[in-house]
């Protein structure tokens, strides 16, 4: 723990995180439209959108989705996108939350051709950028992996590059989103699946929570000086950084998003 | 700017508010703000720093902090991801006691978290009670997730500038930006004036 004076935050990379690779955020909301609709769980789907004067985005940014009422009523949610790249069309992904006000209408009532306001991209932190040389791991929880396929998409479209790995957590095989993408083994990364009730017929591995072993077995190790990113609900996201640090992840080498409201 | 209607969409308007500034709700939040770990940080070992210049510092251990007068603060409060929370209730001591003695002619702070958050603060924006680092929660002590031991509040401002594990203020002329801000939010943060994101050219 830092003592005695107070140490500046070291920020890696500082000048990309000011200078230009990072998509400039448009501060107006923009129209869009639904181009498509695909169900990827039973409580989620991926919306595609056209968003014209959509400047593109990095991996792992996110969006401001605002829907409007009949009487004028707004309500703006944030969502992670799991595309990158220039060009208007983005894609996000939504888990439907139970009680949720946003989240169920954008699973189960938005429809190809309906209209919504895009405000963003958001968020320069929780990024990564083609040709950062660093080897990547991604751990995920639940709907957690949204910005990583983002990451995962980008990394096949580059020529070549470092390593990723994406640690995965979900209750079930049924529970996992972009399942499909993610067990044809996109180029450049290797998925190792954790599930924490229902693992699929055959695994050696007993349902639980992730755990330090799995760490070990999955994660890249501290040696090879990996940039960890971790996504999930709040608990979900504690506790696996601090299991990293406690294996001696440097704090400055992780990068957390959470998902809940203990902020 | 009237934006159209969303077809199909209600809206639930619950806990609809006057409280409220634009854009906020009162439900969970989703995504997101994004740091690093949560720093375990033991008492024993804590300190605030409040520093003016190379050689000018001025240091609280915990016993030194705690013997400071205390104050109970209920306030709402805004996270930039779109959730408030009305009338949360915190104890601490207020910013105009920790700043009493300090004497500076900048107008800025940088406040520095365990851990290495950081964000910047204009000095008139912890002062007049508005600004209090806080050690206790809801009647409860400060869990180490919810920025323990203490944390720096500063309620009328967006929830990203009441930095968690606060270790202490340097002072600056200038306002340069703190990890957020340089990540493309918005330099001050009032929520009431809508204040989220940066202005690009």
């Amino acid at each position: 723990m830092a003592r005695g004076t107070v140490r500046p935050l070291v920020v890696e990379n500082t000048a990309a995180i000011r200078g230009d690779t990072v998509a400039r955020p448009v501060a107006t909301w923009l129209p869009a439209t639904i181009t498509a609709a695909v169900p990827l769980t039973e409580r989620s789907r991926s919306l595609r959108l056209v968003v014209p004067g959509w400047r593109g985005n990095v991996p792992g940014q996110h969006v401001d989705i605002r829907l409007t009422a009949p009487d004028g009523y707004q309500a703006v949610r944030s969502y992670s996108l799991a595309t990158s790249g220039p060009g208007e069309h983005i894609e996000l992904a939504i888990d439907r939350l139970p009680d949720g006000e946003v989240s169920p209408y954008l699973v189960d009532v938005a429809e190809v051709g309906d209209k919504v306001e895009v405000r963003g991209p958001l968020g320069g932190w929780f990024v990564w950028r083609p040709g950062d040389p660093r080897p990547v791991q991604m751990i995920a929880g639940g709907s957690g992996v949204v910005p990583f396929v983002a990451m995962i998409r980008a990394r096949e479209a580059a020529p070549a590059g470092n390593p990723f790995r994406l640690l995965y957590s979900v209750r079930s095989p049924a529970a996992a989103m972009y399942r499909d993408y993610l067990e044809h083994s996109p180029v450049g990364t290797t998925v190792n699946w954790i599930y924490t009730r229902n693992p699929p017929p055959g695994s050696s591995r007993p349902a639980g929570r992730l755990t330090s072993i799995d760490l070990d077995s999955h994660v890249i190790p501290v040696e090879q000086d990996p940039l960890t990113f971790v996504c999930g609900s709040t608990g979900f996201a504690e506790r696996v950084s601090q299991m990293l640090i406690e294996r001696g992840h440097p704090a400055s080498m992780i990068r957390i998003e959470r998902y809940g409201d203990s902020r | 700017m009237t934006s159209d209607t969303t077809r199909g969409f209600v809206g639930k308007r619950r806990e609809r508010s006057q409280d409220l500034p634009p854009g906020q709700h009162l439900t969970d939040g989703f995504p997101v703000l994004s740091t690093g770990p949560t720093p375990q940080v033991n008492k024993n070992d804590w300190e605030l720093v409040i520093r003016t210049g190379p050689d000018t510092s001025t240091r609280w251990t915990w016993q030194d902090f705690m013997a400071l007068p205390i104050s109970t603060v209920v306030t709402d409060i805004h996270c930039v991801t779109s959730w408030s929370k009305l009338g949360t209730r915190w104890r601490g001591v207020s910013l105009d006691v920790l700043l009493k003695d300090v004497r500076t002619s900048d107008q800025y702070v940088m406040a520095h978290s365990y851990g290495g958050y950081r964000t910047n603060l204009a000095l008139e924006d912890l002062r007049g009670d508005k600004a209090w680092i806080v050690f206790e929660h809801d009647g409860a002590e400060l869990t180490p997730e919810h920025g323990g031991p203490a944390r720096l509040l500063v309620p009328h401002l967006y929830f990203w500038k009441s930095a968690k594990w606060i270790h202490g203020f340097v002072t600056q002329e200038h306002n340069t930006p703190g990890l957020w801000e340089r990540n493309g939010y918005h330099l001050h943060g009032d929520p009431w004036r809508e204040e989220r994101y940066a202005r690009w050219s």
